[in-house]
């Protein structure tokens, strides 16, 4: 569609303010859209998904945009859908430990609104929180609070012909009807526009205490690991720092709760990890123990696979890595079996042999190796997505069912829904 | 109960040699107990374990492998014969009711624990193991199964994994959705597919999600991935006793806001005290107007602190006794009035209906009030029993059957009782499922939309429905209608558009 068409179009449905002409840095791996929309709540946002899918248009739904690199490239893009609007607090009633919110409400702004009630939403995350359910984005505290799919009440979508449509509820425990919330999570974006969700809130926990265990090479950090899984410390994170050019790595260990029960957690950690390693109480951490993922370097590959197999994964990185003569930073959710290897720049095929060399390697593991973020070069060459095994039949029929016309984000998932 | 058709005889005719057909074939495949063809063997599963709805199927078959429940799921598919999972049949919603002119499919004879990998937290099972047995498996390394319902003596992880089951502990450890990792699932037309696995983040639909809970109308559920957890340093229970309800629930909102998660939170009326006391000896004051069970696990420390902060919470809100458990075994009692408080009030009751809804926790009191005043008006006893950390109540409609129209009434009442759930925000069900029995309230919690959205994933999965028809929802359309939204893309209707 013709750009000065396709704006006139939108504005006739969100006001011409918010529809402009898209330029280069609203690109996905390449694919620049036509224009931006942005409408300003549920009933616009289906009004334009209904007259966009009408035109055989396609759309990509942009939350925060920090998770525009994961996924395959777009077969085809028209529009960007804006959720930046949709950014309020609907109902956070404290007492029920609940809040409703918009998709476009910034995971910042809405921990600082829970915050003054002394609650949170325990997921780490930037973007906003649409975004953070399309990806599934999650970080350290994973370990104590689970992830979007545990902490997901309730949620409205539009799908691509515009219905709106929700399913789950706003009380913590329901099970009346298909548990969609699952399925729109991770789901990015192909299924239907996210536009409101609710979700189970957590008090804030007084008192941290944060351990960090230096570890001579990944058999010892694997026995550390283990050691603290099969233990009956409560932990709220246990993140995992290492390069593939050295044997050594240090896990982070954060503790949260009651002044005294961090401070015991913290003494019998220090006690526990004994021969394993070299463990000690610290006050200051390093960003990387506390921060959401946010795949920053050129390509960043997610290793997932059991939490025992924490030293396999470390070697084959390290060898998939030398093959090609590259360093990299390993690191990730060590008791969630989640490791992030980040590749520094080189070129595309280099990458690519990472990325074929860890499936081969880890593929018999029962986990999955998935490239998070990568130049268009890389995705070229290697499906970012890999093996979806027996399933993928299913999946496309899911998809066909609720995106007849593969108006929302073709392409851009597993086996190029 | 059996599905209706415009010209009963002939299809009846038709269905009953369909089931014949399926009978001589699932008789080269399974052993002489693997199927049931006996009017009275086969009226043993003519309910689960709500017993007021009843079919007796047109065929049973006990499978012991994938490739059994493939082979009688391939047959069903090809005749167009509708089947029925079953596991142990403790089911509250009639999830499990047999179709009349369908086959049974129970898995109590798939019940090995397959594989136990304590370095990863994981258990493999398959669908007929007992909920307990993979506790009583794991625990003597330091590990359980956290999901109890209150059944997990007998009820199965199949039936688990259906109903997505909850429990007393759920509040902090979640429910059976947030412990299955990995599931085998033989679709409807036979297809075998592997959902998930032992590790997380598994790239594409998280269509475990979307199985789990789906009441057996996705398909079966043939191998299940679950994930174990570490037994708490400590657990300490509290029993106290207060003169009202709202006592007992200004403990609840004041433990809440004191920023603790316990692990359980229960609440009994002066009825199912009564009940439960009759029933079980557990030490429960009669004269209470409400009882309270709280219990914290964790870290020593903490859990000490935090108790600290129960009690002095209970003594507040005027406790009349606090009793706190000096060791496993008074911790087991305490339990034992509130778990088994539903078949307790067969004692004070000829008959009764188990209710399930769900209210935002604060709305307590309301609730309450409104559900006391629904028993008045009616006549109708109501003992109320329930999660009140996450606000699930199980209030218990008593009746006798025998009195002429009072089942009537309290049928109304128990729909009533929803109603008042939903006015306040909440759901028709926490943990028992919609099955049979409250798919007609279905639409008074979602829209039309919501409903047929619902059926897309159905339609991905069952295209001709043969998955326990008829549950869930109450009047769901043909998966190839055209829900009224859609609309055909130009390009699909030029045929010029490929879809997959």
């Amino acid at each position: 569609m013709d750009a000065t068409l396709a704006v006139d179009c939108f504005a006739e449905l969100v006001g011409a303010d918010y529809v402009r002409p898209a330029c280069p840095s609203d690109a996905i791996d390449g694919v620049v859209p036509t224009c931006v929309v942005e409408p300003s709540g549920v009933e616009e946002v289906s009004e334009v998904l209904r007259a966009a899918s009408e035109r055989g248009l396609k759309v990509a739904p942009r939350g925060g945009g920090t998770q525009l690199t994961l996924g395959g490239p777009p077969e085809s893009l028209d529009i960007v859908l804006s959720l930046a609007r949709l950014d309020r607090l609907l109902d956070h009633a404290a007492g029920d430990l609940v809040a409703h919110v918009e998709a476009g409400m910034p995971m910042g702004r809405l921990a600082a609104l829970l915050a003054d009630a002394g609650q949170q939403l325990a997921l780490d995350g930037g973007g906003t929180v649409g975004g953070v359910i399309a990806a599934n984005t999650s970080g350290p505290r994973r370990l104590r609070n689970g992830m979007t799919r545990d902490l997901l009440i309730g949620i409205t979508v539009v799908l691509a012909d515009g219905t709106i449509t929700k399913a789950g509820g706003r009380v913590v425990k329901n099970v009346a009807g298909y548990d969609l919330c699952k399925l729109y999570t991770g789901s990015l974006g192909t299924l239907g526009v996210i536009v409101e969700a609710v979700f189970r809130l957590h008090p804030l926990l007084e008192a941290t205490r944060t351990v960090r265990i230096e570890t001579t090479n990944p058999s010892k950090a694997g026995e550390v690991v283990q050691a603290i899984l099969h233990s009956s410390l409560v932990l709220s994170s246990l993140e995992l720092e290492a390069a593939t050019s050295r044997d050594d790595s240090t896990l982070v260990a954060i503790f949260e709760g009651v002044e005294a029960g961090v401070e015991a957690q913290a003494a019998t950690l220090v006690q526990l990890v004994g021969a394993h390693g070299r463990a000690e109480i610290v006050t200051e951490i390093a960003d990387s123990a506390v921060e959401p993922e946010r795949p920053v370097a050129p390509t960043t590959i997610k290793v997932s696979v059991g939490p025992a197999a924490l030293p396999a994964v470390l070697r084959t990185a390290r060898e998939a890595t030398s093959l090609v003569g590259l360093d990299a930073r390993v690191h990730g959710h060590a008791a969630s079996g989640v490791t992030y290897v980040e590749l520094p720049e080189a070129d595309a095929r280099a990458h690519a042999d990472v990325v074929a060399a860890l499936r081969r390697r880890l593929g018999s593991m029962g986990g999955s190796v998935v490239v998070v973020r990568a130049p268009l070069a890389v995705k070229q060459i290697a499906d970012v997505w890999g093996e979806v095994g027996d399933a993928l039949l299913l999946m496309r029929r899911v998809k066909a069912r609720f995106d007849p016309a593969r108006t929302l984000n073709p392409g851009r998932f597993v086996g190029g829904i | 109960m059996s599905t209706a058709t415009q010209h009963g005889v002939v299809d009846q005719k038709d269905s009953s040699l369909k089931l014949k057909r399926i009978a001589a074939e699932m008789r080269t495949v399974l052993d002489v107990r693997g199927v049931v063809t006996e009017h009275e063997q086969l009226r043993t599963y003519e309910c689960d374990g709500l017993t007021g709805y009843r079919v007796v199927p047109g065929l049973v078959v006990l499978p012991e492998t994938t490739e059994q429940v493939q082979a009688v799921v391939r047959a069903c598919w090809r005749e167009g014969v509708p089947f029925v999972a079953r596991g142990s049949g403790t089911g509250l919603s009639g999830g499990a009711l047999p179709v009349a002119e369908g086959v049974l499919i129970v898995l109590t004879r798939m019940r090995r624990i397959l594989e136990v990998d304590l370095p990863n937290q994981r258990v493999i099972v398959e669908p007929g193991v007992i909920n307990l047995w993979v506790t009583q498996k794991v625990v003597p390394d330091g590990y359980y199964y956290a999901p109890d319902p209150s059944s997990q003596l007998v009820c199965s992880i199949g039936g688990n994994v259906a109903e997505n089951s909850g429990g007393a502990h759920c509040l902090k450890y979640g429910f059976t959705t947030n412990h299955v990792l990995g599931l085998e699932v033989v679709l409807p037309d036979g297809e075998i597919v592997n959902l998930g696995g032992k590790a997380l983040d598994t790239p594409g639909y998280d269509l475990v999600g979307a199985f789990v809970g789906s009441e057996g109308t996705l398909g079966i559920a043939t191998k299940i991935t679950l994930r174990i957890v570490r037994k708490p340093e400590t657990v300490q229970t509290l029993l106290a006793a207060f003169d009202s309800m709202d006592e007992a629930g200004g403990v609840v909102s004041d433990v809440i806001a004191g920023g603790i998660v316990p692990a359980a939170v229960e609440m009994m009326d002066h009825l199912s005290i009564q009940a439960a006391e009759a029933a079980v000896h557990a030490g429960y004051p009669l004269d209470a107007g409400g009882l309270l069970i709280v219990e914290l696990d964790g870290p020593a420390a903490e859990v000490e602190r935090q108790f600290e902060f129960v009690e002095r919470a209970c003594k507040q809100h005027n406790a009349s006794m606090i009793r706190i458990a000096a060791n496993d075994e008074e911790r087991v009692l305490m339990w034992k009035g509130r778990k088994s408080a539903f078949a307790a009030v067969g004692r004070i009751s000829p008959d009764y209906y188990v209710q399930d809804g769900v209210i935002p926790r604060t709305a307590l009191p309301q609730v309450l009030r409104e559900i006391a005043d629904l028993g008045a008006k009616s006549g109708i006893r109501v003992a109320n029993v329930f999660h009140a950390g996450d606000g699930n109540l199980h209030p218990l409609v008593l009746y006798d059957g025998d009195v002429e129209g009072e089942a009537e009434r309290a049928e109304h009442v128990a729909g009533e009782i929803l109603s008042v759930c939903l006015r306040h925000g909440g759901s028709i069900t926490g943990e028992h499922g919609v099955g049979e029995d409250k798919k007609k309230y279905m639409p008074r919690m979602f829209t039309t939309e919501d409903l047929d959205t619902m059926q897309l994933l159905r339609c991905a999965f069952d295209p001709l429905r043969l998955s326990n028809p008829g549950k869930v929802f109450p009047t769901p359309r043909l998966c190839g209608e055209v829900p009224g939204h859609h609309r055909t893309h130009p390009l699909e209707r030029a045929g010029l558009a490929e879809i997959f």
